[in-house]
């Protein structure tokens, strides 16, 4: 049964990466555990020291206390739309594809009228609804990503239900749970963890997106996009510390692409 | 057939109209916060808005009459492809975006122009050469282009190309020099996933019994190619642009306001700001049509390459 979870080695990089990540995470709240928003203005743009691993910004704010604070952003919002959107998707796509007739139809409509608007679009506009919250975006994320499970597992179930195992477990007399645990989950598992690992880089990279065009979180609050925004205009005097939610966002985002196991060569 | 794909088409880009109308307008009005006092504060500018102001703005635009019958104003004008005039500047919506339509058009243009310039080398190259060093370094360089957003590309281009080097401009519009940057930023975001398109599909046809076939029967590598493969490459990539469309309109929205491009995805976020909702629904209609725009175009570009397509709606 478990033979078939063997992982590539650019899963193992994918992983790797993300521990690291998340190990700055944790040693910054071990070790140093600075205030991400208290200022200290004499000591802007300061070097990096032992104190300040990565230096300070133009508040003169702990740089990996910022870091770390918008690292815990992000990844908590991949965790949370992802659990969301999985679990809605993956139910409603099996219902639909299981049920068909009109609660299917009711779905399919709902589905068309989510895809009519490029995600982002969607998610800016839930971000103007409510400015600077974290709830809102989720949701708005959430809204985004479960269309895409939705639509796979549909189509998924409607072929295993169709399939002459199903036909005769149907026949045995086993039930609904039994059905979806011995025919339909591990039909459906791979496609759900690839997707669940596009839609946590997805989820990161749309709420960067719109931290970077000032709809999302609002400042003092740390995240990766809005600080790209915050210290662009000192490029030229710390270009280095620039690159840092830079590097956290491409690291990141290329954390979860690779777990999903990339492309099948 | 074509009939049916553009009716079928027709059919979703009203649904779109309807769809992006109604659920603009829902969210709108869910906003917290006084409506009028935002507008206000929006046309007059923050320090300026007062009692009074809030008040003129919500007389003037009838805000205080139920929404029921603004949303089916709303509705009936857009029958007659009204879509209100702007919050801000007064101006017609229709008017103003017919104006960053050409902007925003001109960028995507040029963007999907300069991918294809991209990526159409390296995805044959790759899929002639799998699993040589060339394929294998496309595929490194296209996993971190997709790891990024579209801005983070563009900032590092503005830092490279305007800000240490000089060769071009950082923002603006209007001459030529100013379009290269945003556009190869999209275009890069859009060849990262289209070389490795195209180069399975070119894989995956060169390996395919027709293609041996064709080469077997005496064809030269070159017309083997030319009449055989490329066409059956071309198919699935073609089909594959829809999906690209959501990454193009997603990505103007992103480099339109990095750059300051005037488009309708910077228009878009400064409707936001602002709470222009007639300009919010106008952007996100603009932009929901385009969506439907290119992928009719794909359809029938499908259809044209595809004589099976074409013989089962004769049958």
């Amino acid at each position: 049964m478990k033979a078939d979870i063997q992982l590539r080695p650019s899963q193992y990089r994918g992983a790797a990466l993300l521990l690291f990540l998340l190990s700055l995470v944790v040693l910054e709240t071990l070790f140093w555990g600075h205030n991400p928003a208290s200022q200290n203005l004499d000591q802007a743009f300061h070097a990096p020291t032992l104190a300040e691993p990565l230096g300070t910004d133009q508040f003169g704010r702990s740089n990996l206390a910022r870091l770390s604070s918008a690292l815990q952003t992000s990844i908590l919002m991949a965790v949370f739309s992802v659990l969301t959107s999985a679990t809605l998707g993956v139910s409603l796509g099996v219902v639909a594809g299981w049920k068909r007739g009109w609660i299917d139809r009711i779905l399919s409509i709902v589905v068309n009228i989510l895809l009519a608007l490029p995600g982002l679009v969607l998610v800016l506009l839930f971000g103007a609804l409510v400015p600077g919250s974290f709830f809102i975006l989720y949701v708005a994320i959430s809204l985004v990503l479960w269309v895409e499970y939705f639509r796979v597992i549909r189509a998924r179930t409607i072929t295993v239900m169709n399939s002459p195992e199903v036909e005769a477990s149907l026949l045995y007399g086993f039930g609904p749970w039994y059905v979806f645990k011995r025919h339909l989950w591990p039909a459906c598992k791979k496609d759900i963890y690839t997707l669940a690992c596009f839609g946590a880089g997805n989820s990161v990279l749309a709420l960067a997106s719109i931290g970077f065009v000032y709809v999302g979180l609002r400042p003092p609050h740390a995240e990766l996009g809005l600080m790209m925004v915050e210290l662009f205009p000192y490029y030229s005097d710390a270009a280095w510390v620039l690159l840092q939610p830079l590097t956290a966002v491409i690291l990141l985002v290329l954390g979860f692409h690779l777990i999903a196991g990339g492309e099948r060569e | 057939m074509i009939k049916q794909i553009l009716l079928r088409r027709t059919a979703q880009a009203a649904f779109v109209a309807w769809s992006v109308g109604t659920l603009t307008f829902i969210m709108m009005r869910l906003l917290p916060g006084d409506f009028a006092y935002r507008i206000a504060a929006g046309r007059y500018g923050y320090d300026y808005v007062s009692q009074a102001a809030a008040e003129a703005v919500r007389a003037d635009l009838g805000l205080d009459r139920p929404a029921i019958v603004q949303y089916l104003e709303w509705l009936v004008n857009l029958l007659r492809f009204n879509l209100g005039d702007s919050l801000v500047s007064e101006n017609p919506v229709t008017q103003e975006l017919a104006h960053q339509l050409g902007s925003s058009l001109e960028l995507a243009v040029f963007a999907s122009f300069f991918a294809l310039l991209i990526a159409v080398p390296v995805g044959l190259y790759a899929g002639r050469h799998t699993g040589e060093a060339g394929d294998r370094l496309s595929l490194m360089v296209s996993v971190i282009l997709r790891a990024q957003p579209v801005f983070v590309i563009g900032l590092l281009m503005v830092l490279a190309f305007s800000l240490q080097l000089g060769w071009f401009p950082v923002a603006g519009f209007g001459s030529s020099e100013y379009l290269i940057l945003p556009a190869l930023s999209l275009a890069l975001t859009l060849a990262a996933l289209s070389s490795r398109m195209i180069r399975n599909s070119t894989c995956d046809v060169l390996a395919s019994p027709f293609y041996r076939f064709a080469r077997f029967k005496g064809l030269t590598e070159q017309q083997a190619f030319t009449h055989h493969a490329s066409p059956n490459i071309a198919l699935p990539v073609v089909a594959f642009v829809s999906i690209q469309a959501i990454n193009l309109i997603e990505g103007i929205v992103m480099i339109e306001s990095l750059f300051s491009w005037p488009g309708i995805g910077h228009a878009l976020a400064h409707a936001i700001f602002a709470r222009d909702v007639p300009m919010i629904q106008g952007a996100a209609l603009v932009m929901g049509l385009i969506f439907v725009a290119i992928n009719t175009v794909a359809d029938l570009i499908v259809f044209k390459l595809d004589p099976r397509q074409r013989e089962e709606a004769l049958s």
